[in-house]
């Protein structure tokens, strides 16, 4: 190999070395820095995404703002007058667990069915019903009427992990499921987080 | 097979695991003092204990109570001897009685976990059994007289 040539290899990799530093090294950075950028715009669009699933029937029903929880795609009072009680599982003699088992069962005018079926406790009613946008989200983001969820990952987490949660979109005989999947509803959720979780005004 | 413990005695079925617990005490054990209101937990009628807890046996299925301990209105007392029941008699509560095995039963998980209960605590555990008769007003006034002698 003649020196000539040897002097253009050594140029050639070393300008193949700097060339790699600057795109190979940067690039990720750049795109780390892009996607946990606040911006409250994209945030609050976000969020107005999935508030339409914390509003649907399935989600606001176990959410209401008194001690009654709702029922049925019109939300009508629960029947058999049921009410909240102080640990969210309904009142002595008359518990969620007494109709409602952990899985649904099959046949027309029966209880749904999921493990540990229950509402928010007296202490932390978490309400969705009735609500804002804005003041849904405000909530969320206040540990104390969040139930007591440091994080808004860990919110997250109740949302994807949680059975009970989950059911809302296999709800089965007739029930409708709220407008987005879970996984774009958690997809919808993570952008709000990663751009800043700004509420809507 | 399945074993189950109904009133502290092991029984066996065959029926599939899915099965409510109502057509298994009625149809297989003998145990007909449970009643078949509506099948869809909206009257109470089947309400039976399991592990001391209210549970409308219409809707619990066989594999829900396994290795739980299920008490119905036979096993509530050896003798008809618990304060709800004396106090039912008492209280000349039941009209046509067919509800009664569930009112009591549920009134009995109440009392558990409510000795002393108020006029409301009452009406919001039994809102939920219905009496087509309307006793109602007899009931609570039998509840009142169960918690009174120490009722659980």
């Amino acid at each position: 190999m003649s020196s000539r040539v040897l002097k253009f290899l050594v140029i050639f990799i070393a300008v193949g070395v700097v060339a790699f530093a600057r795109f190979g090294r940067f690039e990720p950075v750049e795109n780390v820095a892009a996607s946990t950028a606040e911006d409250p715009v994209k945030a609050r669009a976000a969020f107005n995404e999935a508030v339409k699933v914390f509003f649907s029937a399935r989600c606001s029903n176990c959410h209401p703002g008194g001690d009654a929880p709702t029922q049925g795609d019109e939300r009508r009072i629960h029947d058999q007058d049921v009410k909240r009680g102080p640990d969210g599982k309904g009142v002595a003699g008359m518990e969620c667990a007494t109709c409602h088992q952990a899985e649904n069962m099959d046949g027309e005018g029966l209880p749904p069915g999921a493990p540990n079926w229950h509402m928010p406790p007296a202490g932390n009613k978490m309400v969705f019903q009735g609500m804002t946008a804005a003041a849904l989200c405000q909530q969320l983001k206040d540990p104390a009427r969040n139930g007591g969820r440091k994080t808004l990952k860990e919110s997250i987490h109740h949302i994807e992990t949680d059975p009970l949660v989950g059911w809302a979109w296999n709800p089965g005989n007739g029930r409708s499921a709220p407008p987005l999947s879970q996984a774009d509803f958690l997809k919808k959720l993570n952008e709000w987080i990663d751009a800043g979780a700004a509420c809507p005004e | 097979m399945t074993k189950i413990s109904v009133n502290k005695k092991v029984f066996e079925t065959d029926s599939d695991p899915s099965t409510p617990m109502l057509w298994v005490l009625r149809d297989e054990f003998g145990l007909t003092g449970t009643k078949f209101g509506c099948g869809i937990a909206q009257c109470g009628s089947c309400t039976i204990h399991v592990d001391g807890e209210a549970r409308r046996s219409c809707v619990t299925p066989i594999s829900a109570v396994v290795g739980k301990e299920v008490t119905t209105i036979e096993g509530l007392s050896p003798d008809s001897s618990h304060p709800l029941q004396k106090a039912w008699i008492a209280e000349d509560a039941p009209q046509c009685g067919y509800c009664q095995s569930g009112q009591i039963m549920a009134a009995a998980a109440m009392l558990k976990k409510t000795p002393k209960p108020t006029d409301a605590d009452i009406d919001q555990a039994m809102n939920g059994i219905i009496c087509r008769c309307g006793t109602y007003n007899r009931v609570r006034a039998a509840i009142k007289l169960a918690a009174m002698n120490g009722g659980k």
